[in-house]
């Protein structure tokens, strides 16, 4: 075996040494040195993210397996970003006494299901991206029931590993017609082996919809908003990210160079999966109390958005896919930032008692406002932009219908979003949350997103880097 | 520096000012600053103008200044003035400054309020000199937004129903504006060198008649809600009702013309085709509007809500004379938004002073304020006059001029509808007079009333200076015209 072929993997090799140094670090470590557990893994990661974005190479190895190029960096330089945050945010919550023995754990799970994420975003065989998937998946259900002493946390667990689990069978399935039918698994090989055949399209179907589970697409989003609600604060905001980040790509790449030659048929596919989901997931959102399910709802619908461009099979749409991808991140980050601020001082989650928080708490109250504004697409925040992109690129296919309809529920979102900030401003209320006093970590990661919404769509270096890196639909012959 | 990149700068820099302020009364300083440089520059920027015109320079836009902000999508910060865009701001110069006089003494959150009215002025300066029709959206929802918070937070009556309402309904209108936009943008070229640049599409890339049949009801409708079209007015009379002084000045002084700028600009300019094809329907509707807010501000009690209906019927006449698209309709209609812009800050103003007085906007409750507070019942009769089209003042020259206008085409349908329109004239001074009666000439009502004091020095120097708006323009029509005239070059 060829040495050389490790490489191209200069990003999974890094993660790799930062996930061991810190399992070796949790296991000898004195307890007194253990103080410094948070910081030492908060700046390995950082360094790691910095390398990531240095080293990039293109080109594939190990016969085809693995595949990288500009495209799948950004998006795990993306990803580490904001994985990056959550792990400022975690640090309050882990610090509670029935969890700081168990934070080694939190870091060593989440960088496990990362390094599953980066093997599918990076798969050029479904093998691999089956791995990646099953990686990716199966330790966020022992994050999803980390507060396992809470009934809510288990329950979430116990749901997201059934699922998970279904949506795996359900994948694999797909894949085995596929297989079955032009005999490989490699995408270079399957792009030109693929037919119109009955069996390849209903093999094609099963493994989408195995995807669509992952992104939480309407009609396979009834898990997520027992999950995201039970789940650990920082962990809803890294399945609603980071984890529908991945999923969205991989699913791009397979669309585009595997199914180009059916993109017909899964473009009407999606285009009623997209309309479902918008629209479901506002209107669900609109009637929900508690924060964490409300951005559950807000996040399905969000998802909608996402794949909005995701399914226009252009460079421009793929671009913009990940532009959204990279907004959303830091959006999602600030609002769940003063959510879990709130909720680890005073364990309220609910809308009511956000009521007049503006009151004491005027900068977690403005860092909410701007984190909601964002998510519905309000300028000068990056949301905005792109929303607008998303939207342009759907419209340059053509897609006018559904963008349409989609700009009519931002309409509906924003009706939701508002009811946050209704609430945090307008609405009297003569008990209001205590000042919260939150740690130093987390007011970075809060000014970090902040600058992020902020800074992200006026200055246009950002979607021009992001968006030069995307591809098309591969065409062939 | 680009001059015009300044009325945007100077709101930025005037937020940032804010921040630190602890007290009331450098709020105050930092808000009449502001808005005092704001309108020195608006007064150069017209002399700049005319200067421009005299030394021959006869390019469409002036002042025009363009960078790239996306690159790959053409996207850019694209700026420039003619005589219309010269004449709104100088018009949300005076507004910004009055509304600033009228919300002096604003309680509580002083600071947070003009921080949030900055940024509205911000949204709306920026859409003015903006040519690119993305920055020209993105300015545009910049001036929405904070509409929520300021009649949400500082609002009376039913305030989070009446945001909550505006905020939507304009945001729905900028989603129909938006698909609009973007099916302008797609068919600018068919090499895939598309563009945002108003002038460029005008000069060079004409719309393909297929697109401007679907994107002109798209981007009318889009801005027509924000101009108080009938079926989408009925965010403004809860709006402005709800609303403190000074938002409702801004709002139907300033905001509603955004409307019919952008209608003007984008709708009627780029696509001209589906304008006169489909002109038709929104005819009809804007004349629905122009007789329904006339009559609705008839049924009316509240002071300002009759004030919003005669905004919803005075805006249905600006959107009127655009869809005549001739050129003294078109000049009638820009004449028509300053006019209207200035005499219903007016009323707003004297209907926020009444009612800080007064507590109650309720015609039925108030009565012979002539004799208790002279000033402002003084002003009132001068306002309504303006409104109802009094030869001298402001409202006469400008719908004058849009039925001479709208009386140039001859067909029976257009007949029918200036009629129409003409005829609101009559409701209007039905209930301005009604009010003007009730509750200026009436017996007193209230005793208590009595004891109440006339206007105090800022409430007079904001009355006052629209006043000499409104009269000014009134007595000497023939500049703004001739400077709205020069920028109609295109038009016949």
């Amino acid at each position: 075996m060829d040495l050389s072929n490790y490489l191209l993997l200069k990003p999974e090799l890094s993660l790799l040494a930062v996930f061991s140094l810190l399992m070796l670090y949790d296991l000898f470590a004195s307890d007194k040195a253990k103080k410094y557990y948070f910081p030492i893994a908060c700046t390995l990661f950082l360094v790691h993210t910095v390398v990531c974005f240095f080293f990039q190479d293109a080109g594939s190895s190990f016969a085809g397996m693995y595949v990288t190029g500009t495209a799948q960096i950004t998006i795990k330089c993306i990803l580490n970003i904001g994985v990056f945050i959550i792990f400022l945010q975690a640090n309050e919550w882990l610090s509670k006494p029935e969890s700081v023995l168990k934070r080694g754990e939190f870091f060593l799970l989440t960088l496990l299901t990362l390094m599953g994420m980066y093997l599918m975003i990076s798969s050029g065989n479904f093998l691999l991206f089956y791995i990646g998937l099953e990686t990716a998946s199966l330790p966020i259900a022992a994050l999803v029931a980390f507060d396992k002493f809470f009934h809510h946390s288990a329950e979430a667990g116990a749901k997201f590993i059934f699922n998970a689990i279904f949506s795996s069978a359900i994948t694999i399935f797909g894949l085995s017609f596929v297989y079955g039918a032009c005999g490989t698994l490699y995408y270079t090989d399957l792009t030109t082996s693929i037919s119109a055949s009955p069996l390849i399209i209903m093999g094609m179907i099963f493994l989408l919809s195995g995807l669509c589970f992952k992104i939480s697409l309407v009609p396979f989003h009834l898990w997520a908003a027992d999950t995201y609600q039970g789940a650990p604060t920082n962990v809803t905001l890294y399945l609603s990210t980071i984890s529908k980040g991945a999923a969205v790509f991989a699913l791009m790449v397979i669309l585009y160079t595997v199914f180009p030659i059916l993109a017909e048929i899964w473009k009407q596919m999606f285009w009623l999966l997209i309309l479902l989901t918008i629209t479901i997931g506002n209107l669900f959102a609109i009637r929900q109390k508690n924060m964490k399910r409300f951005l559950a709802f807000s996040s399905i619908s969000q998802a909608g958005y996402i794949m909005l461009s995701a399914f226009t099979g252009t460079a421009q749409g793929m671009g913009a896919t990940m532009y959204y991808i990279f907004v959303y991140i830091f959006s999602n980050a600030a609002a769940f930032g003063v959510i879990s601020a709130i909720e680890n001082k005073t364990g309220k989650v609910n809308m009511t008692d956000y009521n007049g928080l503006y009151k004491t708490n005027p900068k977690l109250s403005l860092a909410m406002m701007i984190a909601m504004f964002s998510l519905g697409g309000i300028p000068p925040t990056a949301g905005f932009f792109s929303k607008l992109f998303v939207f342009m690129a759907a419209m340059e296919q053509g897609q006018v219908v559904i963008v349409f309809l989609a700009l009519l529920n931002t309409v509906i979102s924003l009706y939701y979003y508002l009811l946050v900030v209704k609430a945090m401003f307008i609405t009297p209320n003569n008990t209001p949350i205590e000042t919260v006093q939150t740690d130093k970590y987390l007011k970075t990661s809060l000014v970090i997103s902040l600058a992020g919404i902020v800074v992200i769509g006026l200055i246009s270096c950002f979607y021009e880097y992001i968006s030069t890196t995307g591809f098309g639909i591969i065409k062939i012959g | 520096m680009n001059i015009l990149s300044l009325f945007v700068l100077v709101p930025t820099l005037m937020l940032l000012a804010f921040i630190p302020c602890r007290e009331i009364k450098q709020v105050r300083t930092v808000a009449l600053t502001g808005a005092l440089i704001n309108i020195v520059m608006a007064l150069a920027l017209l002399f700049l103008f005319y200067a421009e015109r005299n030394a021959g320079n006869t390019a469409e836009m002036l002042f025009t200044y363009d960078a790239v902000w996306y690159q790959s999508l053409n996207i850019h910060y694209a700026i420039g003035v003619d005589g219309i865009s010269v004449l709104m701001i100088l018009l949300t110069a005076v507004i910004v400054l009055t509304g600033t006089f009228a919300s002096w003494n604003l309680q509580p959150l002083t600071k947070d309020f003009f921080m949030w009215l900055t940024m509205l002025s911000i949204g709306v300066y920026g859409f003015f000199i903006s040519l690119d029709m993305f920055t020209m959206v993105f300015f545009y929802e910049i001036a929405l937004i904070p509409m929520y918070l300021l009649i949400g937070l500082w609002g009376t009556g039913r305030k989070e129903y009446s945001a909550m309402k505006l905020t939507l309904m304009l945001m729905g209108g900028s989603a129909f504006l938006m698909v609009g936009i973007f099916g302008i943008y797609y068919a600018t070229s068919p090499t895939g060198d598309f563009t945002f640049n108003i002038l460029e599409i005008a000069h060079n890339h004409p719309i393909d008649g297929a697109v401007q049949h679907w994107t002109f009801p798209l981007v009318f409708l889009g801005f027509g809600v924000l101009g108080a079209l009938f079926p989408f007015h009925t965010w403004s009379p809860d709006g402005h009702a709800s609303a403190p002084t000074a938002v409702s000045m801004l709002h139907a002084g300033v905001l509603m013309k955004l409307g019919g700028y952008g209608c003007f600009r984008i709708a009627m300019r780029l696509l001209p085709e589906a304008a006169t094809e489909l002109s038709w329907i929104f005819i009809i509707l804007t004349g629905i509007s122009v007789l329904y807010g006339a009559f609705g501000a008839i049924a009316q009690n509240d002071l300002k809500y009759i004030n919003a209906y005669s905004s919803v019927s005075h805006c249905g006449l600006v959107l009127f004379a655009i869809l005549m698209a001739n050129h003294t309709a078109m000049t009638g209609a820009v004449m028509q938004m300053l006019s209207h812009g200035l005499m219903t800050a007016l009323f707003f103003a004297l209907i926020g002073m009444i009612y800080g007085r007064t507590h109650t906007r309720d015609i039925r409750e108030l009565g012979g304020l002539m004799k208790i507070m002279p000033f402002l019942a003084v002003a009132y009769v001068i306002a309504g006059l303006a409104s109802l089209g009094l030869p001298g003042l402001s409202g006469f020259v400008a719908e004058m001029t849009i039925f001479v206008g709208a009386f140039q085409h001859s067909e029976l349908f257009y007949r029918i509808f200036t009629i129409i329109a003409i005829s609101s004239i009559v409701v209007t001074a039905v209930y301005i007079l009604k009010v003007v009666g009730k509750i200026l000439y009436g017996p007193v009502i209230n005793e208590h009333h009595k004891e109440l004091t006339d206007a105090v020095w800022y409430e007079k120097l904001a009355v006052i200076t629209l006043i000499a708006c409104v009269a000014g323009m009134g007595l000497f029509p023939g500049w703004i015209s001739n400077l709205i005239g020069s920028s109609l070059a295109y038009i016949h």
